[in-house]
């Protein structure tokens, strides 16, 4: 079962301790703890420690050299009346909002032509695969800059037929476009877990659907979507958590400064650039924190919304 | 179940789609398809073809550019070679302060160091997870699977604070103890559900024997897990590989730079002149990966099927 599931039958299942639960209660503790210790302190230490401390910095006023000093709600304000930061946040909302329905729908789509029984599966999910592993990296960021650049590959196959592009990544219209074409074209993870999705579908209900005389987008709409809506809820929540934080890919493309004219100024890029460029930390935590509600906040429409669509078989 | 009749065609083409499907695993060199099926099949494999060729095909232009003569990757989209332009890579090994090497070596300290670290915590909490019973078992469990989804951007002023404080920037400390201590909870949570699938009657059997917990997570479980074990290497090596905003935080001394940092400063220093050497150490640097995955394909693709780590 996927992390998402395990979580949302956790918060379903709220029953009292068997008796076996309650007598094997405390029986490992040493060794437990023994276990976990090193968990336990990356928990404190690395995770719950600093999230404390960032929501503590997101009140001061901080820039690593002199001490914090608290300004109370100062930095929210400022968030309210800071124009980049509203349009950064514009940007993020149109990658995440076109980018992982379209990736999503591509993957979906490929998953189902590359149904059981068809030759050279391995072979077609592998090259559908491996531009997610390599898209996150700086090198494949740096071969987009050029295939939509001026004189970049895009723009040469349209030369051919006659057709002259235009810079699309020095373009504000364009540049944003080029990023979440990049992100759809990684949609090889999500395929695969839609396909191992799909063989989870126990073939007898296609097989009584056929003796009904059920066509294939019936079959599709009936049987197929309620099925793996599951799975769509899982890589759905996955994929929007994901993209809210990317930024390799900007800040690549555009050179580090969001450009053209912001078009590519994700929020994340934006936060770096007040933390670890202008070292205006307590800014960049506050905006880390409000990240942080704005993904919990989507997260929470998933949970809720999912009620009415996804469909559990169990 | 609603039982609408169809036009005959199309059930026609469905009723002969499930009988021929048994027999074509008996024998996949049956030919005996219904030319619905086969033109259906071809249909597929057209689509499929072309779909990827659309994918594939930047990434093969720019091993072929990193091949050309500067001049010409501005006005070949093809991927023919008239001859080997070696210069490149030569030109692009020594463009920075260091060789490309160092970068390499660099890369794969910090990729090393990531792995054992994830290894060793990610398996222990793990272990602790799914087999041991203690009282917060179910609190702290739940706040493992939160931390998975929580984003870094939250953590990472403080923790930029705390590295810096004990003076650990420029060093690739703050890129490694955080996996040390299995804050990739990700692979804690694949290796809890890896171990709920080996049958208890195996530890029952060790205790019995006399084995204490230690024993048998190093005798029984931890063999036994090795497919987990596997992606979660697989993994880490690709994810540390390509991790830019870690490096670009914490790794400033261009002596330190991993892969990904050096080539953003190719980038900088070459103001977009020499495509061909950029992309030149770009596909040098997308080797190793390109390794893993040709020879972890199959617990990579195991791993996100049944987690969707990425």
């Amino acid at each position: 079962m996927s992390a998402i599931g395990e979580l949302s039958t956790m918060t379903r299942r709220k029953g009292p301790m068997t008796k076996e639960e309650k007598k094997a209660n405390g029986r490992d503790n040493k060794a437990a703890y023994v276990f976990l210790l090193p968990w336990l302190i990356g928990l404190v230490v690395i995770t719950v420690g600093p999230m404390l401390m960032s929501l503590y910095l997101s009140f001061t006023d901080y820039n690593l050299l002199q001490p914090p000093q608290w300004v109370g709600i100062d930095n929210f304000v400022r968030m309210f009346g800071d124009a980049r930061l509203h349009n950064s946040l514009r940007v993020t909302f149109t990658y995440v909002l076109v980018g992982v329905p379209l990736q999503l729908a591509v993957a979906l789509v490929i998953a189902l032509v590359l149904d059981k029984g068809l030759r050279g599966l391995p072979f077609y999910r592998s090259i559908f695969y491996l531009p997610s592993l390599l898209g996150g990296s700086v090198a494949v960021a740096i071969l987009w800059k050029q295939i939509f650049g001026t004189t970049g590959l895009v723009n040469q196959v349209l030369a051919m037929i006659g057709i002259q592009g235009p810079g699309w990544i020095s373009d504000p219209n364009t540049a944003l476009g080029s990023i979440i074409l990049l992100h759809v074209w990684t949609f090889g993870s999500p395929m695969i877990i839609f396909l191992a999705g799909l063989r989870q579908i126990p073939n007898m209900y296609y097989e009584a659907a056929e003796v009904d005389g059920a066509t294939t987008l019936q079959k599709f709409w009936r049987i197929t979507l309620p099925m793996l809506s599951p799975i769509i809820f899982f890589n759905l929540v996955l994929q929007i958590i994901g993209s809210f934080q990317s930024f390799t890919q900007a800040f690549i493309v555009s050179g580090g400064n969001g450009g053209p004219s912001d078009s590519t100024m994700f929020f994340t890029l934006y936060l770096y650039q007040k933390g670890f460029g202008q070292f205006d930390m307590g800014y960049a935590s506050a905006m880390a924190w409000f990240l942080l509600v704005i993904i919990g906040v989507f997260t929470a429409i998933n949970f809720i919304a999912s009620k009415y669509w996804v469909f559990y078989d169990d | 179940m609603t039982k609408i009749q169809t036009l005959p065609a199309a059930t026609e083409a469905e009723s002969s789609k499930t009988s021929k499907s048994p027999r074509r695993r008996e024998s996949p060199g049956n030919l005996a398809f219904s030319r619905n099926a086969r033109i259906k099949g071809l249909i597929k494999h057209a689509i499929l073809i072309l779909v990827g060729g659309i994918m594939i095909y930047p990434l093969l232009w720019m091993v072929v550019s990193s091949l050309r003569p500067n001049d010409l990757i501005f006005r070949e989209p093809g991927l023919w070679l008239n001859n080997l332009e070696m210069s490149n890579y030569t030109d692009g090994w020594s463009a920075l302060t260091h060789p490309f090497g160092h970068y390499m070596i660099n890369s794969a300290i910090v990729v090393l160091g990531s792995i054992v670290g994830n290894l060793i915590s990610c398996s222990m909490a793990a272990y602790a997870f799914a087999r041991l019973q203690f009282s917060g078992k179910k609190l702290f469990f739940g706040i493992m699977l939160l931390t998975i989804m929580l984003p870094f951007h939250v953590v990472i002023v403080p923790q930029y604070i705390l590295f810096s404080q004990i003076g650990w920037v420029n060093t690739f400390w703050p890129l490694i103890v955080p996996k040390l201590l299995a804050t990739d909870a990700f692979f804690v949570f694949l290796m809890v559900q890896f171990i709920r699938g080996i049958p208890k009657e195996l530890d029952e059997a060790a205790r019995i024997d006399g084995a204490g917990h230690p024993r048998i997570f190093l005798r029984v479980i931890l063999p036994l897990m090795v497919p987990a074990l596997a992606t979660t290497t697989i993994f880490t090596f690709i994810w540390t590989w390509n991790d830019f905003f870690g490096a670009l935080i914490y790794l400033t001394d261009p002596d330190m730079f991993t892969v990904p940092v050096a080539l953003r400063a190719f980038v900088d220093s070459q103001s977009a002149t020499s495509w061909g050497s950029l992309f030149a150490m770009s596909i040098v640097s997308l080797f190793p990966v390109f390794l893993v995955f040709l020879f972890g394909q199959r617990f990579l693709i195991k791993g996100i099927a049944t987690t969707g780590i990425k």
